[in-house]
Formats: C-alpha cells, sequence, structure tokens
C-alpha cells in the first residue's frame, strides 16, 4: 500500500440525495474513491449513476435542492465539506480544484471575448495571487497590480500556445461561437490548467467531439497534465476512452463504487460481474454485444444490498440483504462483491 | 453482377447558403457536393464520418425531408427527386428516416398510443379496431411492454424513446429505413439491447438501412458495406470488413486510427493526424482532405480527386489510392 499521503483527494463514504416530486432520491449512496498525486483516475458508469453529482460535490457546487451531505472529501488533507464556504470558493474551486465541463458551449459565456475570460480567471486564481488578498466586497475593488497583470496575461497567450489554439493572441479577441467544438475544448482545458490546480475535474469532456478530435484532445489533455504533474478526476461513460487515459478506474452502479483496479488490470481481469457485463456490451468485432438485461434502477427506492442484484446471473441470499464491502482481488485492486468473477472477458 | 439496386443516388447535391450580418449572400456550404452510391435490397450501408459532413442532410434528401439542389434518385424503379408534393407522399411509408434525437422526434404532448396511431391514420384505410391490434403488435416487435401505452415521452428512457419511434415507422411497412445516429446518446447496455433489436426486426420486415453513424464500431458491426464521407463529399466506399481491414483513404485511415482500442496499443500514443477540417464554405483547392492529410503532396492542391474504383466493390477518392 502506498502512504496515504499519496492521496490528493480521499472521498470517503460520500452520501448526496435530492428531494425529488417522487421523494428523496439517494444519488450518491455511500461512495469510496482515492486520487494519487499526478493520477488520472477514472470514473466510469452509465448514465445517471452519479458521475456528474460526485464531480459537482468534490468542487462545491451541488444544485440548490441537494440534501444530505455526508462523509468527507478530505483533499490535501484537509475535509472540503467542513471547510468555511468562502475557502472554497476563493482559495480551492477555481484555483486548486479546476474544472472540464462536457459542454464547452455551455461554459463560456457566449458574450464575452476569450481574453476578458481568460483575464477573470487570471484575475481571481493566478498562482501569483497572494492566497489572503483581499475576499469580498474589499476584494472585489481591489487593485489587480500591473506587473502581475502582466506576467498573467504572457502566461494565458503560453497556454493557449500549448493547447495549440491557431495564432494565440488574435484568439483573444475572438467570441466563443467564433471556435470549433475540439478548439472550445482545447480553450477549456487551457483555462482549467492556467491556475496550476492541483486537480482538474473533467467531466465527459471528449463526449461531444468526433473520433479524430477526441483522439487529438486525449492525447493533448494526457501530455499536460502528465508533464505537469496535475491528478484528474475523468469521468466518462466510454471505456474505450478510459483505457485511452486513465492510470486506475473506478466503476459507479447507482450511486455507489463497485469496483477500483488499474487500467490494465481492470480490463485483463474485470472482477464484478457489473464491469464484466459492461465489457461484453461492447460491439467487437466478431462477437454480438450481450445485453446486460433488466434495468437501472431507480434511485429514490433502490434494491437493498447490492443495488446490481436484480439484474445479476451470481446473486444469492445475502446479495440480497446487505451491500458488499470492500475486498481486494490483488494489491490495488478492490471490490464490492459477495460472488466475484474469476474467469476472463474473453478479448 | 448485383441485383437491381433499391435506391439509387447520383450526384446528389445539396447547397445552403450562408449570408453576412446584412443577410447578404456571400457563399454557399455544399453540404452534399456530388454523392452517387447504390444500395442493394436486404442491405445495410454504413455512412460515417465527422460532425457536419453531411450525413444528415443526406439522409433528410433522400427521403424527401429536405430538396435537392441537384442530382437524382431512383427508389424502386422510380424516380423520385421530382415528383409532385401528393405523388412523393405516395413514396414516403416505403422510404422512412428515423431520427437522430428521438426525443425531439416524439410530440411530447402526445401518450405513445397517440404517436403510434397518427401515422396509421393518415398513411392506411385500417378501422380503429384494426388499428388497435396493429399498435399491440407493434409495441411487442420492438419490446416494450403494454403498459407503456400511455406513458408521454419524458416518462420514458432514451432507449424507450428510441423503440417508439421505431414502431412508428414500422407502422408503415417501410421498406428502406434510414436510422441515423441510432445510438448516440445511449449506454453502452441500451446500446446492445438497442442494436439486437434493429437486426432483429431486419430479418423480421425484410427491411434495407442506410446506417448513419459516427461510431466505427458499431458501424462494423451492423453494416454489410461502409461509405465514409468528409465535407459533402464521399471519399471512400467498400464492404465492411474491406475498408477495416485495408483502407485505402489517408482520411479513412486516420478515422480508424482514432479508435480506442482496448487491450492494445494506446491511440494516445500513437494517433498522428492534426489539425480540424476547414471551414465548409471556403473549401482548400484540390482535395478537401489536403489540409491534414499526412500524406498530401504537390499535386493535391491542383487536383480534386473523384472517387475512382480501385476493384470492382472498392472506390476511392484520393489520387495516392491504389
Ligand atoms: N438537481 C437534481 N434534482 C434531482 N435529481 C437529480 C438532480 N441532478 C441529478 N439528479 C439525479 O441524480 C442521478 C445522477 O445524476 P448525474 O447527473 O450525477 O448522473 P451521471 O452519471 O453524470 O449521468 P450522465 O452520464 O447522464 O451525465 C440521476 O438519476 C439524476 O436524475
Ligand atoms: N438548415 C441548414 N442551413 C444552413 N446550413 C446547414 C443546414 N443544415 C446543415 N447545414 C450545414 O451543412 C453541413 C452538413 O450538416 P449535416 O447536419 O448534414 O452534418 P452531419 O454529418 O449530419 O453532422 P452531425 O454528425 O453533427 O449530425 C454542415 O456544415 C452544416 O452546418
Ligand atoms: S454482490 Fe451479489 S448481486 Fe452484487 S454483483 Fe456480486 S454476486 Fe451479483
Ligand atoms: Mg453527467
Ligand atoms: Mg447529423
Amino acid at each position: 500500500m502506498l502512504a496515504p499521503d499519496d492521496n490528493l483527494l480521499e472521498v470517503e463514504n460520500l452520501r448526496v440525495s435530492f428531494g425529488t416530486e417522487r421523494g428523496v432520491a439517494k444519488v450518491l449512496d455511500g461512495v469510496n474513491l482515492t486520487i494519487r498525486r499526478g493520477e488520472i483516475m477514472g470514473l466510469v458508469g452509465e448514465s445517471g449513476c452519479g458521475k456528474t453529482t460526485l464531480a459537482r460535490a468534490i468542487l462545491g457546487i451541488l444544485p440548490a435542492n441537494a440534501r444530505h451531505e455526508t462523509g468527507s472529501l478530505r483533499f490535501g488533507g484537509e475535509d472540503l465539506l467542513r471547510m468555511p464556504r468562502r475557502r472554497v470558493d476563493d482559495q480551492i474551486r477555481g484555483r486548486r480544484i479546476t474544472f472540464i465541463p462536457q459542454d464547452p458551449f455551455a461554459s463560456f459565456n457566449p458574450l464575452f471575448r476569450i481574453g476578458s475570460q481568460a483575464r477573470e480567471v487570471m484575475k481571481w486564481k493566478s498562482p501569483r495571487r497572494p492566497e489572503h488578498a483581499g475576499r469580498g466586497l474589499f476584494g472585489f475593488f481591489s487593485r489587480y497590480p500591473r506587473a502581475r497583470r502582466k506576467a498573467d496575461a504572457a502566461d494565458a497567450v503560453e497556454m493557449m500556445r500549448t493547447v495549440q489554439i491557431p495564432r494565440a493572441d488574435e484568439a483573444f479577441d475572438k467570441l466563443p461561437h467564433e471556435f470549433s467544438g475540439g478548439q472550445r475544448q482545447r480553450l477549456m482545458i487551457a483555462l482549467a490548467l492556467m491556475p496550476q490546480p492541483d486537480l482538474v475535474i473533467a467531466d465527459e469532456p471528449t463526449t461531444a467531439l468526433d473520433v479524430t478530435i477526441q483522439a487529438q484532445i486525449l492525447k493533448l489533455l494526457k501530455r499536460l497534465v502528465k508533464e505537469r504533474g496535475v491528478s484528474v478526476l475523468f469521468t466518462t461513460h466510454d471505456l474505450g476512452t478510459a483505457y485511452e487515459i486513465c492510470d486506475r478506474i473506478t466503476v459507479m452502479y447507482a450511486g455507489q463504487e463497485v469496483e477500483m483496479a488499474p487500467v490494465d488490470d481492470f480490463f485483463q481481469r474485470p472482477s464484478h460481474p457489473y464491469t464484466v457485463r459492461l465489457l461484453e456490451s461492447l460491439p467487437k468485432p466478431g462477437r454480438e454485444p450481450r445485453e446486460i438485461g433488466g434495468e437501472i434502477p431507480g434511485l429514490v427506492d433502490p434494491p437493498a444490498g447490492c443495488r446490481f442484484h436484480p439484474r445479476c446471473a451470481h446473486a444469492t441470499d445475502i446479495c440480497h440483504m446487505k451491500r458488499p464491502a470492500t475486498t481486494s482481488v490483488s494489491a490495488a485492486h478492490d471490490l464490492r462483491c459477495y460472488h466475484p468473477v474469476g474467469a476472463t472477458v474473453p478479448a | 453482377m448485383r441485383e437491381a439496386p433499391i435506391l439509387k443516388a447520383d450526384r446528389l447535391s445539396r447547397h445552403f447558403p450562408v449570408r453576412n450580418a446584412f443577410g447578404i449572400r456571400t457563399g454557399a456550404v455544399r453540404a452534399l457536393d456530388g454523392v452517387s452510391f447504390e444500395v442493394a435490397p436486404g442491405e445495410t450501408l454504413g455512412i460515417v464520418g465527422e460532425s457536419g459532413c453531411g450525413k444528415s442532410t443526406l439522409g433528410k434528401a433522400l427521403v424527401g425531408i429536405h430538396p435537392l439542389s441537384g442530382g437524382a434518385i431512383v427508389f424502386e424503379g422510380e424516380e423520385i427527386s421530382r415528383l409532385s408534393g401528393r405523388e412523393r407522399r405516395a413514396v414516403a411509408p416505403r422510404l422512412q428516416y428515423c431520427h437522430q434525437d428521438p426525443g425531439n422526434s416524439l410530440d411530447p404532448r402526445w401518450t405513445v398510443r397517440r404517436s403510434l396511431e397518427e401515422p396509421l391514420i393518415v398513411h392506411t384505410e385500417l378501422e380503429a379496431a384494426e388499428r388497435v391490434i396493429r399498435i399491440r403488435d407493434l409495441l411487442r416487435q420492438v419490446g416494450l411492454p403494454q403498459t407503456h401505452l400511455d406513458l408521454y415521452p419524458h416518462e420514458l428512457s432514451g432507449g424507450q424513446q428510441r423503440r417508439v419511434g421505431l414502431a412508428r415507422i414500422l407502422a408503415l411497412h417501410p421498406r428502406l429505413v434510414v436510422l441515423d445516429e441510432p445510438t448516440s446518446g445511449l449506454d453502452m447496455s441500451v446500446q446492445a439491447t438497442v442494436l439486437k433489436l434493429f437486426g432483429e426486426l431486419r430479418q423480421a420486415f425484410a427491411l434495407t438501412y442506410l446506417f448513419i453513424s459516427h461510431d466505427l464500431s458499431v458501424v462494423r458491426m451492423m453494416c454489410d458495406r461502409v461509405a465514409v464521407m468528409y465535407l459533402g463529399r464521399i471519399v471512400e466506399i467498400a464492404p465492411t470488413e474491406t475498408l477495416f481491414r485495408a483502407p485505402q483513404h489517408p482520411y479513412t485511415q486516420s478515422l480508424l486510427a482514432a479508435i480506442p482500442d482496448i487491450g492494445g496499443r494506446r491511440v494516445t500514443d500513437t494517433f498522428t493526424l492534426e489539425g480540424e477540417p476547414p471551414d465548409p464554405a471556403r473549401l482548400p483547392s484540390g482535395c478537401r482532405f489536403r489540409t491534414r492529410c499526412p500524406r498530401a503532396v504537390a499535386a493535391c492542391a491542383e487536383t480534386d480527386p473523384a472517387l475512382r474504383p480501385l476493384r470492382p466493390d472498392h472506390a476511392a477518392a484520393c489520387l495516392l489510392a491504389g
């Protein structure tokens, strides 16, 4: 085992629920996950399993109807859930933890030029800004010292070049809609890396892109974060993308993690029945994809015990009763299942 | 050699005007720029290519949702692109388009029952009682429980919405169905179910599919032949396995090289294509792929390569191919 010091983020027993018309939806129900320094952790699961909710919980931007946040989110040793709101807003989100969202169209302000959006990021979140520079009203009116402004601007141009935006300095005078989808995602990556964060949360950052552009963006993101030693939480529903970019993979099912392993081990020795079925549902030449069967459960009244049991061919009585504890398949490969699958998936 | 085609597209073109801020026409996007191909009865022809290359425009032009700027469509032996409104409507039931976004194609105020009954009222002479039976059969054929008849689209999952969309189309006994991105936005497990359904329906109803998708692994599984489009043109067309094993056009080669290969070498280590597609309203001279092409030579800026046969069933539009 690695020393706990190597963990940048430790999510422990996190619970988040939402008030809905039909009752309280237990969207994250005891989630555990760690991210080490410099590693890309993949969070994989089907639509509605809670990927975006976990991403937003870490960033401290859950929607207004979210309730009952319990558990802990230890980031660099401190619990984000118990940190004063102001400190999270000022020193953590956008500064030490940044965000690359799924939809780059929605996350730019369409009315402002790219340059002014980059400048805004740097004004408040640049690593040159003293930790205790003014906050609140005082901070709002405080000066943006000229020397820092110049250095920040130079960094921003440099970052645009790094993400291969053609004619970076001219790009600053353009509006978001003047860029293609792939370029907007490059700009998003640039904005996320400018503050030199420790952790980047990338929520399905390539789902809206074409395959060739996706390959270019994944290649770029991987190179940049590895060069800088930045950790990434990379959510995706696409196992191929996870294979491309992640060091480790966590699978989530209906708001709970079920398996976690280093990437190669994950694909060679998937052990949770759900993971195995997910892999079998991928189209591959010479093999019909196999359906999982059954339906993803509702979260207001989810199945007791292992949430996968109504769809699981291996389920026995115990599976209906209690959520399986975490066990280890091997040193770095964790699992929550009473009846792990021993055989490997046919390649 | 082959059976008479069920569909023949001949030099189809479709131009959209580009206007400046004052509404003055400054040019045109050639969304379809001379697209020709044939589809044999019972065949599934895949159409792949990047966003904006004209896949949906092609699908919509074939079924008459979009008018053409030029070219001809022969469907079941009949030239249909110049038919009048009423004659064209007579063809419509046999040639159907399945929408890219199933949520959008279903009326949010209609129950599943109403959505399925409407095409039967418009296009058939069936009595009310016969329609009820027909609707029940359709629901069973697409694998939805009868209890779903009274649900509204927002109460259905993405996969279920897609099933309703299909049931609506099958109601009219089509001969050819254009499936536009039929699995996009679906989860892996749902996708497997929906693909299986397409296969079963093809058998049961002797359907011919035009299968539009940007997911190459799905296309490989579902299609007999594949046409690759780039900026309004078909740049390569071949039987599926030939195309995947021995692609001849550099764009097809890049497209295939971009697919993650679980267990194999990582695309992030091997992928070399740079740049993005040019503005479709301002195409480069010569070959439209040359601005990204890793193999481009001087001649590529001079000559616009036509789609030319390399073998009887394999054609590519590249000066260097073959
Ligand atoms: N504001 C909200 N109010 C009520 N329910 C919500 C809210 N936001 C999310 N949910 C529910 O929480 C569950 C998890 O949603 P989340 O967006 O985290 O899933 P996801 O894994 O990101 O899915 P996707 O792959 O579709 O993006 C879903 O069932 C969703 O309906
Ligand atoms: N109604 C329209 N007016 C103007 N331009 C249009 C219109 N519809 C499509 N286009 C343009 O025609 C080209 C082809 O669009 P089309 O929707 O056919 O692409 P596609 O291959 O289906 O892409 P996607 O994979 O994103 O669905 C694009 O450049 C698009 O911007
Ligand atoms: S715990 Fe039981 S139900 Fe859950 S995956 Fe394992 S065998 Fe299946
Ligand atoms: Mg999400
Ligand atoms: Mg389309």
